[in-house]
């Protein structure tokens, strides 16, 4: 058993120690934010915050996880209250398939939590291992651009 | 029967437009009347089949199209809210569902707003002139005398009517046959058609409502995965049943012949006793002999072919004596699709009947080769598309639709969900196939081409499940009593197979196309993006340019020489004015600019890049600022969504033309992550400036007539800057610094 704090409400989940944090995410705790891309740890599209830090959670055992809590893109904004990453993302249609779209916010919300004004140089360095297959990078560009653009967040 | 709903329809609510994917629906026939109307009409004639005006005052909209990721469902809504005068948000969409929509066999070729577009908009005028009809007869007087506005009928005299309770009043006047007694609208009287609206799709998506077929959760859901062989021709000969049946969680362990799954009630278990599956099995030795991936042009020749011409003029004449004669090979490497998300699928075996849950391009036609394997009768099997990672053509969505399926047979009555994992993807996917591309021609003294030889090598792009002589789902052929693969279907121009847009755009005096279909497929292929297009196009494009050069012309002035078609002259010259295009100026051996036309299909779209590269001479990196792209698409129903279309098709163009490559030994396909796999990333990806031609004519379908030309632009870009041709793809820094040396 283990006791996880995931957007901001406590869980308490029975699954093995070595159980990659994603699958527990999405099926003991149905959230579907997280998306299963490669299970390698090279697409980020099952990224989350744990402990503040942007983390892979398909390469993250649950025994690790600890008391850091989790923050999952539910955990950003809802449909009628969405994250500015969130209403900026719909604002710029900054996506097609959408299935990348959960790593590329959450990679975002990391940038602008450690840097508000970042330059499209330093957030395309910062989605530089975020993996888009339909080709909407630049909206993606734009959309954080938008978010840092604004005066207050 | 029952219906199960796991609709998001309640949260949704507030976005006005709802998909009603997850849905278990009750089965329905559709008339089948042969006609001489719109394509997607022609078997699916029924009012209702396509548009339900329904008592809570929404209109559900049924399209046999699926939504692949590209918005498609938001432009259909935008064409039916259209024609009924409704507004967008009352619409609700239904996909691809053999349980309850149209037939419309596959989601593919450009075609969605064409085909399910044009059906819509007859059915929506129809729905229309139907119920203003029962208005006037209601209020006594003439239809013409009416007003609609957002489906609330009024009368000069006030006197109101909203369709809601006119369809209620009289249950069967919206069932009848589609009679196209009704004109739909004119494109100078649109209100929604033409205009930028949001996705219907995206909130949801990017707030983590569950999206797709991933994130789908039925009571008592087990989790599956698959062991697939290690290579192409391996067999099963043994495994450790016992051990992987002790392992925690596992509820079922699945082997026919060399097709082998397991099944747990965990996914994390599944994948664990996936490993201890596959670590345990013991496979032949067999191998299928694969081409010497470095010398792709020379290897695709040697095997066997078909040849057929497919484009010819001016034969009976003797070839020019005295013209001068260019002649260049090219080539492209075998392709994957590489979605984000592998694909998936959940099937249900319950109470006799299986429904399967996928991201296909064809529920329908998967239906049909489902139901031969499973040994079902059709209307025993259902598919429901529900939306999965991004779509380029034919994935593994129908394969691994057939894995769950076989799987759910051996857990009756508990759903299984089946994703397969980034190896499976990778390596068993179809892949777009290798091409090699010759090209011979003549000039005349004026510099005009005189006459025009070409031949195309590659396999079948077109081997998706649905077509006769056998079952194409890979699973089938693997099973104890396999099914054969049906034979490559024969698809004439203008669409093409290996050989689409192998016939140029150009006027072309004396020509000779020659399309070899190639009989041996060592490497599974399938239909990708554009098909041949791709590679045709960067070798005709390149061609022209070296024909240019030959010719002492510029690139832009030798192609409109050579354009009789105004509206392909006009994307050209737009492309160039917006890049500010420069006759005669030379590349500097780091920077150069290069040019490329493609009418898709011949028939479809015209888009015209013009690609800027930074070349990289110690590397062999190739850089790309920026990429501009005029494009006519004929009538633009959702203009950002068509830019979000061209867009990404230039990103994918760049992406494949430099790095991508599908790689094997001569035994076995190696590239099976992203690292062997690389795709284009944030800090590659050029700045992109499209101009939309402004039309009014027929829609020609944006999805993906942007690739071609922006590869072979990159190509002809990359030979200015240089003074170097790169003629095969991709142009990785292994091959430039070889050019360069």
């Amino acid at each position: 058993m283990y006791r996880i704090v995931v957007n901001g409400d406590p869980h308490v989940v029975d699954a093995a120690p070595a159980t990659p944090l994603l699958y527990v995410l999405r099926n003991d705790l149905g959230l579907n934010g997280p998306k299963f891309g490669c299970g390698l740890g090279q697409c980020g599209a099952c990224a989350a915050s744990v402990g503040g830090k942007l983390t892979r959670t398909c390469s993250i055992a649950l025994r690790d996880v600890g008391d850091d809590p989790i923050i999952t893109l539910e955990g950003l904004g809802t449909l009628q209250r969405p994250h500015p990453l969130q209403k900026a993302f719909l604002e710029e249609q900054a996506a097609q398939c959408g299935y990348c779209s959960n790593g590329m916010i959450m990679a975002a919300k990391a940038l602008l939590d450690r840097n508000p004004k970042p330059s499209d140089e330093e957030i395309k360095d910062a989605l530089a291992d975020q993996l888009c297959r339909c080709g909407t990078h630049n909206r993606i560009v734009s959309a954080v651009r938008k978010v840092a653009m604004e005066p207050v967040r | 029967m029952s219906v199960v709903r796991l609709s998001r329809r309640h949260v949704t609510q507030s976005l006005g437009v709802v998909l009603a994917t997850f849905a278990l629906p009750s089965p329905s026939v559709f008339g089948q009347v042969p006609a001489n109307v719109p394509f997607s009409l022609r078997n699916n004639r029924r009012l209702e089949g396509w548009i339900r005006v329904e008592a809570d005052e929404t209109v559900t909209v049924f399209t046999g199209k699926a939504e692949l990721g590209q918005g498609i469902l938001t432009a259909l809504a935008q064409i039916a809210a259209e024609e009924l005068d409704i507004g967008f948000d009352k619409i609700r969409m239904v996909s691809a569902d053999t349980s309850r929509g149209p037939d419309e066999q596959y989601t593919f070729g450009s075609q969605s707003v064409e085909q399910s577009g044009g059906a819509i908009r007859a059915a929506g005028a129809e729905a229309r002139g139907i119920l203003l009809a029962a208005a006037a007869r209601r209020f006594g007087v003439r239809a013409e005398e009416l007003q609609v506005r957002s489906g609330t009928i009024i009368a000069a005299d006030g006197r109101r009517a909203t369709f809601w309770a006119l369809a209620k009043q009289s249950a069967g006047l919206l069932k009848g046959d589609i009679a196209l007694a009704t004109a739909p609208k004119k494109p100078g009287d649109y209100a929604i058609v033409g205009k930028s609206v949001n996705r219907i799709d995206l909130p949801g998506k990017l707030t983590g409502a569950p999206s797709y077929v991933q994130d789908m959760r039925l009571p008592g859901m087990v989790f599956a995965r698959v062991v697939r062989p290690p290579r192409y021709g391996a067999r099963l000969l043994a495994f450790d049943e016992a051990a992987v049946r002790a392992l925690p969680g596992v509820v079922a362990v699945v082997s026919d012949g060399n097709f082998l799954a397991v099944a747990a009630g965990r996914e994390e278990q599944a994948i664990g006793a996936r490993d201890v599956l596959a670590a345990s099995a013991h496979w032949s030795d067999d191998a299928v002999e694969l081409p010497d991936m470095a010398r792709l042009r020379t290897e695709l020749k040697k095997l066997r072919a078909e040849t057929i011409v497919v484009g010819s003029a001016g034969q009976s004449e003797p070839a020019p004596g005295q013209a001068k004669r260019v002649g260049a090979e090219y080539s492209r490497a075998y392709l994957s699709h590489a979605a984000i998300g592998p694909s998936c699928a959940v099937a249900w075996l319950r109470d006799g009947r299986m429904t399967v849950w996928s991201h296909t391009q064809g529920a329908f036609p998967l239906r049909g080769d489902l139901a031969k394997v499973l040994g079902m009768p059709n209307g025993e099997v259902d598919v429901v598309h529900v939306p999965g990672a991004g779509c380029y053509g034919h994935n593994g969505a129908d394969d691994v639709a057939l894995d769950a399926a076989l799987v759910a047979r051996a857990v009756p009555g508990a759903p299984v969900k089946l994703q397969w994992m980034r190896d499976d993807e990778f390596a068993w996917a179809p892949f777009g196939p290798g091409m090699a591309m010759k090209v011979e021609a003549a000039l005349g003294s004026d510099g005009k081409i005189v006459d025009w030889s070409y031949d195309v090598w590659s396999n079948s792009h077109a081997m998706r499940p649905g077509q006769p002589g056998g079952v194409n789902l890979l699973a089938a052929w693997d099973l104890k009593t396999p099914f054969v693969k049906s034979p490559a279907p024969h698809i004439p121009q203008p669409f093409g197979d290996g050989d689409r847009n192998a016939v140029p755009s150009y006027e072309l005096p004396r020509k000779e196309i020659r399309n070899h279909l190639l009989l041996d497929a060592p490497v599974r292929n399938g239909s990708f993006r554009t098909l041949g297009a791709h590679g045709n196009i960067f070798a005709i494009e390149s061609f022209m340019d070296e024909l240019a050069e030959a010719a002492g012309s510029d690139p832009l002035a030798f192609r409109l020489a050579h354009l009789g078609d105004p509206r392909a002259q006009a994307v050209l010259q737009a492309a160039a004015d917006k890049a500010g295009w420069v006759p005669g100026k030379k590349g500097d051996g780091q920077r150069g600019r290069g040019l490329a036309f493609c009418r898709y299909k011949s028939i479809g779209m015209y888009a015209a890049a013009v690609v800027d590269v930074e070349v990289d001479r110690n590397s062999g990196v190739i850089r790309v600022p920026r990429v501009v792209m005029a494009a006519d698409l004929g009538l633009v129903v959702n203009p950002d969504g068509a830019k979000n279309q061209l867009e990404g098709a230039i990103v994918q163009a760049v992406s494949l033309t430099l790095k991508e490559q599908v790689a094997f030994d001569r035994r076995q396909i190696t590239s099976r992550d992203w690292s062997a796999y690389p795709v284009l990333t944030f800090t590659e990806v050029p700045s992109i400036d499209i101009v939309l031609m402004q039309r009014s004519d027929p829609s020609l379908g944006a999805g993906e007539g942007s690739l071609p030309p922006t590869s072979a632009a990159l190509a002809n870009a990359f030979a200015h800057a240089t003074g170097r041709r790169l003629r095969e793809l991709p142009m990785t820094p292994e091959r430039v610094k070889a050019a360069l040396s």
